[in-house]
């Protein structure tokens, strides 16, 4: 037996012995990523490539390869731009967003996803999503929320949790003075119309997020709407913890402020 | 492409309205904008005559978007393009920076007007600087600079072809007054004029399933080594400059002999050619020259022309934006370089013909 296995299943021999199916790397990667640029480079323990995971087997699952354009921005989204076995663009921070709703308006057969952290959907690039949203821009946006600024080493995002301590806010978050976190999702359900989508996910529930993920996209081919998902994600580097306290953090912490579920359904009355 | 007229057709329109048509003729398939003064009519007339040809329009949120989602409509595979001024061209200077490091073919035009800041909506040529070297880069781009209501037709056409053939980012660098008054045009089909349209592909999007018919198109402009981007950059300039004797262009006129060479781009130009007429007329020896591209320069050209000069004058309604484009392009030659600088406000032909007379007799006078 190998014993370097990335994934495995358990079954009862015939002889009562329990035996392990081996899956070697390959065959546990889903066919959308691309072999070539693996292994990625997020850090350990970075929660990027559970919602890159789930975001493949979503493409995967709905069969949509040929026709999905990927789009990236600046943080550590930008490391996934060459992550795919799909079209991909990475562009400036903030900006994923109209890019793939311009791209999206000049080819409405292409799946168009715009990919980004925290700080590029709430912040640099708000504008640009509350926009895409209020127009009912046919695209899918998927935001990481990692509660920090990562890849510039970890200062206050518009998602810091209150007391929490960043490079910015080095003794905790305070809200009187920057504001409470950002409820994107929520904010989505808000100004969403009719036929949009808006839910929030978590690398802590992979099942759910794959759910999750996919109906972000079957959204956009059933051309109703807008869809956007959150997904609470991991930075043990910025946060500076350990396997355990990093698990704590997103399960326990971050979804005391953060609500895991779906916001807004394309069928909801608005 | 459908034609947009049946034959060559007279007109007498506004600026913005030709560059609607000129849009139109050039096979543009969709417009991303956002409003901002002295360029607005070019939305207008194209959100009217869009849907007639079946072409596009998306008004953004702001210049950022109109900008990005231009680029994302070029990625697409299509003609597009976007138009903006003043603090807008500000905005616009990141998705063209973009542009210039992903090699996309995307066309603005710009139509200048009072700065710096808000201004006024009306007229200058103070982004010239803007418009060639806006961003964090290094100017990879083409620009146009337009002095009448047929070259805003010619140009636009000629400036999405140039974005296709070369990939580099395209602007047509016109003003308000350029876009609101009313003047005679021709408007023409291309292929009536032996125009060729480039054909446009797709960056994204290509038929196949990437990783399993084809590999995927992965498009970046972030890297980690400096020496990669070095190379890139370099790589780039080279390639820029064998372009420029195919992309670069210029007027000149009455050259020989001149004892002055009148320099002026854009509206300004037509100011200082007339000038140049009604001095000639009274037989004062002087000439001009127009640089038509600001990127790439003419610097050659400009250098041959006033090599035997012992003068030139600079005329433009900026600070100095044209000017150290000219001081940076006859570098080394024993001209003497005056300038006339008019910020925010235009040249007439009579003042431009004093400023040269004056100095002319100011400098006999010295002899």
């Amino acid at each position: 037996m190998e014993n370097k296995t990335s994934g495995s299943a358990t079954s009862e021999s015939k002889t009562g012995f329990t035996t392990r199916t081996v899956v070697t790397p390959n065959e546990a990667m889903p066919k959308v990523w691309r072999r070539e640029t693996k292994p990625h480079r997020f850090c350990p323990g970075c929660g990027h490539p559970i919602i890159l995971k789930a975001l493949a087997q979503a493409v995967e699952e709905l069969d949509i390869q040929g026709r999905t354009v990927f789009g990236c921005d600046i943080g550590c989204s930008l490391l996934a731009w060459d992550f795919f076995n799909l079209d991909s663009i990475q562009t400036h921070h903030g900006r994923t967003t109209p890019v793939i709703a311009g791209l999206k308006r000049a080819r409405p057969d292409l799946i168009g996803v715009a990919y980004m952290g925290d700080g590029g959907g709430y912040a640099i690039g708000s504008q640009h999503l509350l926009n895409a949203a209020m127009r009912n821009d046919r695209v899918t946006v998927i935001l990481c929320n990692n509660t920090v600024y990562a890849m510039t080493g970890g200062q206050m995002a518009p998602t810091t949790l209150p007391t929490q301590k960043t490079e910015t806010t080095p003794y905790g978050r305070d809200p009187a003075m920057t504001g409470e976190p950002t409820l994107g999702p929520e904010l989505m359900a808000a100004i969403g119309r009719k036929g949009a989508y808006a839910a929030r996910g978590t690398v802590a529930n992979y099942r759910q997020l794959v759910k999750f993920t996919k109906k972000a996209l079957e959204n956009q081919l059933a051309d109703r709407g807008f869809s956007f998902l959150e997904v609470l994600s991991t930075c043990p580097t910025n946060w500076r913890t350990t396997p355990r306290q990093t698990w704590d953090f997103v399960e326990d912490d971050m979804t005391r402020v953060y609500k895991v579920g779906e916001f807004l359904k394309p069928e909801d009355e608005k | 492409m459908a034609r947009i007229v049946d034959d060559d057709q007279r007109m007498f329109m506004t600026g913005n309205e030709v560059l609607a048509w000129a849009a139109l003729a050039a096979g543009a398939e969709i417009m991303y904008g956002y409003p901002i003064t002295p360029q607005n009519e070019i939305m207008h007339y194209w959100t009217r005559l869009a849907p007639r040809f079946e072409r596009g329009f998306l008004q953004t949120e702001d210049e950022l978007s109109a900008g990005f989602t231009t680029l994302g409509g070029v990625m697409a595979g299509k003609r597009a393009f976007s138009a903006t001024s003043g603090p807008g061209d500000i905005l616009m200077q990141e998705p063209i920076c973009m542009a210039e490091m992903m090699r996309i073919p995307a066309v603005w035009i710009i139509q200048q007007r009072g700065a710096p800041s808000t201004a006024t909506v009306i007229y200058g040529q103070q982004e010239t600087r803007l418009a060639c070297f806006g961003g964090n880069g290094e100017g990879h781009r083409v620009v146009y600079s337009t002095s009448s209501h047929q070259e805003l037709f010619d140009y636009l056409i000629k400036a999405f072809n140039t974005a296709w053939s070369y990939r580099f980012p395209t602007i047509l660098l016109g003003d308000g007054y350029q876009g609101k008054m009313r003047e005679a045009v021709t408007l023409y089909n291309p292929e009536d004029h032996g125009v060729k349209l480039v054909p446009t592909e797709p960056f994204v999007g290509r038929p196949g399933v990437p990783g399993v018919d084809r590999a995927p198109a992965h498009y970046r402009n972030t890297f980690n080594i400096e020496e990669e981007i070095y190379e890139i950059v370099h790589a780039r300039e080279e390639e820029f400059e064998a372009l420029t004797p195919q992309i670069v262009e210029f007027e000149s006129g009455y050259l020989d002999e001149a004892e002055m060479i009148l320099i002026g781009h854009g509206i300004v130009s037509r100011a200082i050619k007339e000038a140049v007429k009604l001095l000639q007329n009274k037989g004062v020896k002087v000439g001009y020259f127009r640089p038509v591209t600001l990127r790439p320069f003419p610097v050659e050209e400009l250098r041959k022309a006033v090599e035997k000069v012992p003068a030139v004058m600079v005329f433009e309604s900026a600070l100095g934006q044209l000017l150290s484009m000219v001081k940076e392009a006859v570098g080394g030659l024993p001209v003497k370089i005056e300038a006339f600088l008019r910020p925010g406000v235009g040249i007439c032909t009579d003042e431009a013909a004093e400023q040269v007379q004056e100095y002319l007799r100011k400098s006999s006078m010295v002899h």
